[in-house]
């Protein structure tokens, strides 16, 4: 794919006229995807996809025009195809008024992340997976295959990234919602690997088939695994790091920007492209830093600016994508051993998975949810039973301010699952946290 | 193009027990001020295609956007490889599956079509609504947006099915944000709840140009509100709330492909199972919820499903008794349970799955006075802010843009970041008022999450207000 978008680049660009500028931008991707349930397959298919946006900048600088078409991979056609598109937004942008906010990269700065594949045939993994499976009540969706996005404008600038990787995303259910949360994914499939996260579950498996204990609403000490602090504080790509979220007075971190208010002073939060499976470019042409500081030991740091924010508000960008969200969410370990989390929580909830979340009170940083698959109610240090699912209404400002006891030295790298639209690149880092007073409502 | 793709199609000719092609384009366009400003306006054209195959008992799919012949027979072969590699481990035997071979043409109601707008003019509209939000300095974002999608949709099977459906749907939306210290409020109109079929007339039949000034108002009343009060009492819903409640509290658990485990990994279970479909009091005897894909300008008004069945209306509850679920053929065979034509794909590039298309809450008796008068001590709430609810559909906790307390039948106070919570059982079983058809309002969301692969589709939902008695009420921080 990488070829076809260079040449069909480099044919776009040469049309340019004047000073006209354009960005292009690739999103493609050749996926299996195998959906599974009661430990057989339910829908097994593949999608074939590219996509390219395509954006025109008038000779001075004050007008764009843009529009994303679907590409065939037929690249005669394509051409065909997107010299008209680029046609069309050039009679576009006399129709349109001046935009004060137009922002993009004019100093080349070309990059390429390509690996090669290690995938191994989808059927042979749908095998492996169907054979974890038998006997038990396996749910869930491995998809697999090659990733790829580029970008190119007429100042000659090309970045490319390819990947190919698998994500299996799945539960064991015991039954009702009981069950457990399970995840793998990577560029090699390890069979080994594979089979020692089955086992894993397995044994969480065994323990939810204690009767399970309804704990009355109140406030609890608990610990929120990796996968679970995560959710939780991945709330924040909701308008919460964004310099247009906080100029506009919207974000949910605006306490901290604001009032001074900080949290404990062992949280450090980082969008980390250095360490993430994104793309270092973004749809203006701009490269990512390795790192962005959002919170520094616990104080409010830096925002993360799209090329757009950083003409609006005068600051300079640090090549944030659009929604202003970070993609490599990096939260940094602290000096709690994993080994000593269920003693240090004493009684309380270990909380594995968290579902459903969303602000209840913005400003103040309150997020409700639910827990969910295997969460256990835990008494002297030991694990006693499974709990049936609470809802938690609480504010990060105590989940990760006075009521934070600890983050684990362990932390877990966490793949994105997400396929809306296509397959995600977002990932995040995250150790486990032990809470005091953490309160659930329902 | 489609003449093209029909004629390849038919020179396929594949040796395989069912083979459909399902073809959508679509092309959507985004208008957005913003602080008066123009935001990039973004047009996508969108093209591509899922041939389906069942053969042996299995079921593949394949999508691709490249439409050539060599496309689709690459498409066509992997399809059939999957159906076939699958067959003996798939979790129902597609083959018993009746898929019809539906013949014929729908397209939507349009009475003014956005392409027949000048785009000069489709700007104006967004930018003059822009224009009347900012009523004060405290007012520190705003916003206005129009959000047009077309699309056509050919559906093609291998023993001679044919149907073309052509939908147009406008998506209007303002948005304002007032802030004073560390406090900040947002009020909205439409944006992700007033979805629907039809042209720029939807935009006087929502009351599109009255909108800004009346949330500029309420914006800054809820700035120096009270919070709303903790307590139990009774809520009263508009219907830019209810839409909500009927989707996660009674749309979702009803999806027979959830009561049946697909989405257990991910969108999760169900409280309802299958045993109580046909006897299950799912709320009082004044809830009547309808399947109602024919409602003219509802946002998931179609005349076939993604699987060419011909769409209906149902009675999903009636009088307070659960009698189908919302599930499609494949659904519905596995169940042993009749369901309803709502197996739907958000694109060419994902399969059909159970979806909610167009749930209605059916009007009642009661006007709006009734409604409040009935209150001695409770809240009415309007416009969804915030919602959370479990994997089984049970617990939910739903929040709203502006909350204003009823006492002695009257309307009181405006009160700040209104928040409710309960059962989903318990909660529609405490229904005693349902506003009358004067007061059923036609909405949609755009913004239906589910399935693996994840798919986001279009849901309508009309409904009328409606009265429910003690609900546990609470605000913010």
């Amino acid at each position: 794919m990488k070829n076809d978008f260079h040449r069909l680049a480099d044919d776009l660009t040469a049309r340019v006229s004047g000073d006209e500028v354009l960005l292009l931008n690739f999103a493609g991707e050749t996926t299996d995807f195998i959906r599974f349930n009661q430990s057989r397959v339910r829908q097994p298919g593949h999608v074939q996809q590219r996509y390219l946006a395509i954006q025109l900048v008038d000779g001075q600088g004050q007008r764009q025009a843009t529009t994303q078409v679907t590409l065939t991979g037929d690249l005669d056609e394509d051409t065909r195809r997107t010299v008209k598109v680029v046609d069309d937004l050039r009679q576009r942008l006399p129709q349109l008024p001046k935009d004060p906010h137009i922002f993009y990269a004019t100093e080349p700065t070309s990059s390429q992340q390509e690996a090669a594949s290690h995938l191994p045939a989808t059927s042979q993994v749908v095998d492996e997976v169907l054979a974890a499976g038998a006997g038990r009540d396996l749910v869930g969706l491995l998809a697999q295959g090659g990733m790829y996005r580029g970008f190119a404008n007429s100042f000659g600038q090309r970045n490319w990234s390819t990947t190919h990787s698998f994500n299996l995303d799945w539960s064991f259910y015991l039954r009702e919602d009981k069950a457990v949360k399970c995840g793998y994914a990577g560029v090699e499939w390890d069979g080994d690997d594979f089979r020692s996260r089955v086992d894993t579950a397995v044994e969480q498996l065994a323990l939810l088939d204690r009767d399970p204990k309804t704990i009355p609403a109140g406030r609890y000490r608990v610990y929120l695994a990796p996968v679970a602090l995560a959710d939780y504080v991945g709330m924040l790509n909701r308008g919460g790091f964004g310099l247009k979220a906080h100029r506009t007075r919207q974000s949910s971190l605006l306490r901290m920007a604001t009032d001074g208010v900080c949290l404990h002073d062992a949280v450090t939060l980082m969008d980390n492209t250095r360490d993430g499976v994104a793309p270092n470019f973004q749809a203006d042409g701009f490269l990512k830093p390795d790192s962005v500081t959002l919170i520094d030991a616990g104080a409010h740091a830096d925002c993360l600016v799209t090329p757009r924010s950083a003409r609006e508000y005068g600051v300079d960008t640090n090549g944030a994508s659009a929604g202003e969200g970070a993609a490599s969410l990096d939260l940094a370990a602290g000096d709690l051993d994993a080994a000593d989390v269920l003693t240090r929580l004493d009684t309380g909830v270990l909380i594995n998975n968290v579902h459903y979340l969303n602000y209840s009170d913005r400003p103040a940083c309150r997020i409700t949810g639910m827990t969910r698959f295997a969460c256990f109610w835990v008494e002297a240090g030991q694990i006693v039973a499974p709990i049936n699912v609470m809802r938690f209404d609480e504010t990060l400002y105590r989940v990760l301010g006075d009521n934070l006891m600890g983050l684990t030295r362990e932390r877990e790298m966490i793949l994105d699952s997400g396929t809306y639209g296509g397959r995600g690149s977002v990932s995040s880092c995250f150790p486990g946290a032990l809470v005091e007073d953490f309160n659930f409502n329902l | 193009m489609i003449e093209t793709v029909e004629k390849h199609f038919r020179d396929l000719s594949p040796a395989v027990d069912f083979c459909s092609l399902r073809l959508v384009s679509r092309q959507d366009e985004v208008i957005e001020v913003r602080q008066d400003i123009l935001q990039p306006v973004t047009f996508d054209d969108d093209v591509g295609a899922m041939i389906t195959v069942v053969d042996a008992g299995g079921l593949g799919y394949a999508a691709t956007s490249d439409l050539t012949a060599s496309g689709l027979r690459h498409a066509l072969e992997r399809a059939t490889r999957w159906a076939r590699q699958t067959a003996a481990t798939a979790v129902v035997d597609h083959g018993k599956v009746g898929h019809p071979a539906p013949v014929g043409d729908y397209s939507c109601a349009v009475e003014r079509p956005w392409s027949a707008t000048p785009l000069v003019e489709r700007i104006d509209l967004a930018r003059t609504e822009c224009g009347r939000l900012r009523t004060d300095d405290r007012i520190v974002d705003w916003s206005a947006s129009l959000w047009w999608i077309a699309e056509q949709q050919l559906y093609l099977t291998a023993d001679g099915g044919r149907t073309m459906q052509r939908f147009e749907y406008l998506i209007p939306g303002l948005s304002v944000t007032a802030n004073e210290g560390s406090e900040t409020i947002n009020r909205r109109f439409g944006g992700f709840d007033l979805g629907r079929q039809g042209g720029l007339e939807i935009l006087d039949d929502v009351h599109f140009f009255d909108q800004a000034p009346a949330i500029a108002d309420e914006v800054l009343q809820l700035l120096v509100a009270p919070n709303c009060p903790t307590g139990t009492m009774d809520l009263l819903l508009d219907p830019d709330q209810m839409y909500l409640q009927i989707h996660e509290s009674i749309g979702h658990p009803l999806e027979l492909d959830r009561i049946l485990g697909d989405e257990r990994n991910y969108a999760g279970t169900s409280f309802v199972t299958l045993d109580m479909i046909g006897s299950y009091r799912y709320g009082s005897d004044l809830l009547n919820i309808t399947f109602d894909p024919t409602v003219a300008d509802e946002f998931a008004t179609y005349r076939w499903d993604d699987d060419g069945v011909v769409a209906d209306k149902q009675y999903i509850i009636r009088d307070g008794i659960l009698e189908r679920g919302l599930g499609g053929i494949t659904s519905q065979m596995r169940a042993h349970l009749p369901g309803v034509s709502n197996s739907r794909a958000c694109s060419w590039n994902r399969p059909p799955i159970d979806r909610m298309a167009n749930l209605n809450l059916e009007p009642g008796a009661a006007s709006r006075e009734d409604m409040i008068g009935a209150v001695e001590h409770g809240i009415y709430m309007k416009r969804n802010l915030s919602w959370s609810i479990d994997d089984s559909r049970n617990k939910f906790q739903f929040g709203c843009e502006y909350g204003r307390m009823i006492r002695d039948g009257e309307l009181a106070e405006v009160v700040k970041k209104p928040n409710y919570k309960g059962i989903s059982g318990t909660f529609w079983r405490s229904l005693k008022g349902v506003g009358n058809a004067d007061l059923f309002e036609v909405l949609g969301t755009p913004f239906c999450g589910k399935g693996e692969p994840n798919q986001v589709i279009r849901v309508g939902h009309a409904t009328p207000p409606a009265l429910f008695g003690d609900v546990a009420v609470f605000g913010g921080e």
